[in-house]
């Protein structure tokens, strides 16, 4: 076997017997040469195991598990010459595998009392939170940013004289500001209320910012009632996240009592 | 107090919107309405809602120009518009920065996760984060420390910030593109247990 040359848009994997390869070999086997290249272009174990299910259609539970450990020694070797901690990624991935592997030919157990979980459904959902991340990265590099989509309009000001006049109090300027208070008046009697779009991640963030510096605060005070009731429902749902996230306490003196929030200790800014 | 009903409720102030778009174009962070505000000498300061009636009017004003004025996390800024940046782009002979897979990939789970500790991003990329792309992300201020996980090591909880969406031309984490549903892995032979 030939090792053949991986570029980033895969042509030719390699040449067998003759036969050049497309894709990588259902086997996972990588000339020792090409690996570099090759695992340079992955994002670790999970994106290359990913790629084998979803392009090879690898079937993660039937692997030879036998010849890929065999496979994997031979990287390991090659790779503690430059990237060592790189190698134990995929050699953590190479023992997982195998003890799925295991798992499966070992007789059943009829009665087993504890629910341990499927570990090949722990690996699969693992892959398919890896998969949602990778895509919504790849979504974030398209959106438009700064730099290379998204260029500001702005004025040079360095030419601008600055000219501070002394404060004067004009006749005019009192009618204004009774105008202004005026102006007030009206909008207290016709305020309008615009919806805004609330995140409950966003709020989260601001209740803990919120919380810094002091040792606890009372429950109603996470609640802005101008924003009626989708923000009292955000705030809420923040705080049961942020609670279950172990990251606040939420206290009460005794029954019947105000309840009130704090941050876990050991939890604050430093 | 009468109030005319044939005016719109709130009357554009045309020198307003002036300073407004002044303002705009002369500073190169985007400015809120609470900073716009505060431009104004104390006396003179106009009501959050005249300001937002200007910014209002200065939008309808650039609808057809290549300028236009946007909304990020931040505030608001004029922007090219994004047809024409591709003009703009040309412009400039050093390419834009590209990010790698490593960095956007731990940047969205921040984004989507936070707050997150670098064990968490760790688990779900199933390789060790580099403490290098951790602090490019805190320099650049698209990531803050927010807390400390009660945990052992007392792990930092990074969350993203305000500057991380301007940077994306977002104006809330809820613009982002929303998260896929996960997809099905065929999983060939019974499950067992």
């Amino acid at each position: 076997m030939s090792a053949g040359v991986v570029t980033k848009e895969r042509t030719v994997t390699a040449m067998v017997a003759g036969e050049p390869y497309l894709d990588l070999p259902e086997d996972l086997y990588i000339p020792p040469e090409a690996l570099e290249i090759f695992l340079a272009t992955f994002e670790g174990p999970l994106d290359l195991l990913l790629y084998l299910i979803r392009k090879q259609n690898l079937d993660i539970v039937n692997i030879p598990i036998a010849q890929i450990t065999k496979q994997y020694m031979v990287y390991i070797e090659v790779m503690s010459n430059f990237q060592f901690e790189l190698a134990a990624e995929y050699l953590l991935m190479a023992a997982l595998l195998a003890e799925i592997k295991s798992r499966m030919l070992l007789p059943r157990q009829v009665n087993t009392e504890d629910d341990e979980e499927d570990p090949r459904a722990v690996l699969v959902r693992r892959l398919q939170e890896y998969e949602r991340i990778k895509k919504a990265a790849e979504e974030l590099n398209e959106i438009p940013r700064m730099e290379r989509d998204i260029f500001l309009a702005t004025i040079d000001t360095s030419s601008v004289s600055v000219h501070k006049p002394k404060p004067e109090v004009q006749l005019q300027d009192i009618v204004s500001a009774l105008q202004g208070v005026l102006r007030r008046v009206d909008q207290l009697s016709h305020h309008t209320i615009t919806k805004e779009v609330l995140s409950v991640r966003e709020r989260m963030v601001a209740i803990m910012a919120k919380l810094e510096g002091c040792d606890s605060l009372l429950f109603a005070r996470f609640f802005t009632y101008q924003e009626g009731r989708a923000g009292v429902v955000v705030a809420f749902l923040a705080i049961l996240e942020l609670s279950k996230a172990e990251l606040i306490e939420i206290l009460q003196a005794e029954p019947f009592d105000e309840l009130s929030i704090r941050a876990r200790v050991g939890v604050g800014n430093d | 107090m009468t109030k005319q009903s044939s005016e719109p409720v709130q009357q554009v102030n045309k020198k307003i919107k002036r300073i407004v778009e002044a303002l705009l174009f002369a500073t190169e962070q985007p400015m809120s309405v609470a900073q716009l505000q505060a431009v104004f000498p104390e006396l003179e300061r106009p009501e959050r809602v005249t300001i937002e009636a200007a910014v209002g009017a200065l939008c309808d004003d650039y609808r057809s120009q290549a300028i236009g004025l946007h909304k990020v996390a931040s505030g608001y800024r004029f922007q090219v518009k994004t047809d024409m940046a591709p003009w703009v782009a040309r412009l400039f002979s050093e390419k834009p920065p590209k990010y790698s897979r490593a960095l956007l990939e731990t940047i969205a789970i921040i984004a989507y996760q936070q707050p997150v500790t670098r064990a968490d991003i760790e688990e779900i990329r199933g390789v060790s984060v580099s403490s290098n792309m951790i602090h490019t992300l805190l320099d650049r201020e698209w990531i803050k420390v927010i807390a400390h996980k009660e945990a052992p090591g007392r792990p930092a909880l990074y969350a993203t910030t305000a500057q991380f969406l301007d940077y994306f031309n977002l104006d809330s984490l809820a613009a982002m593109p929303p998260l896929q549903e996960l997809q099905a892995l065929a999983l060939e032979g019974e499950m067992e247990i």
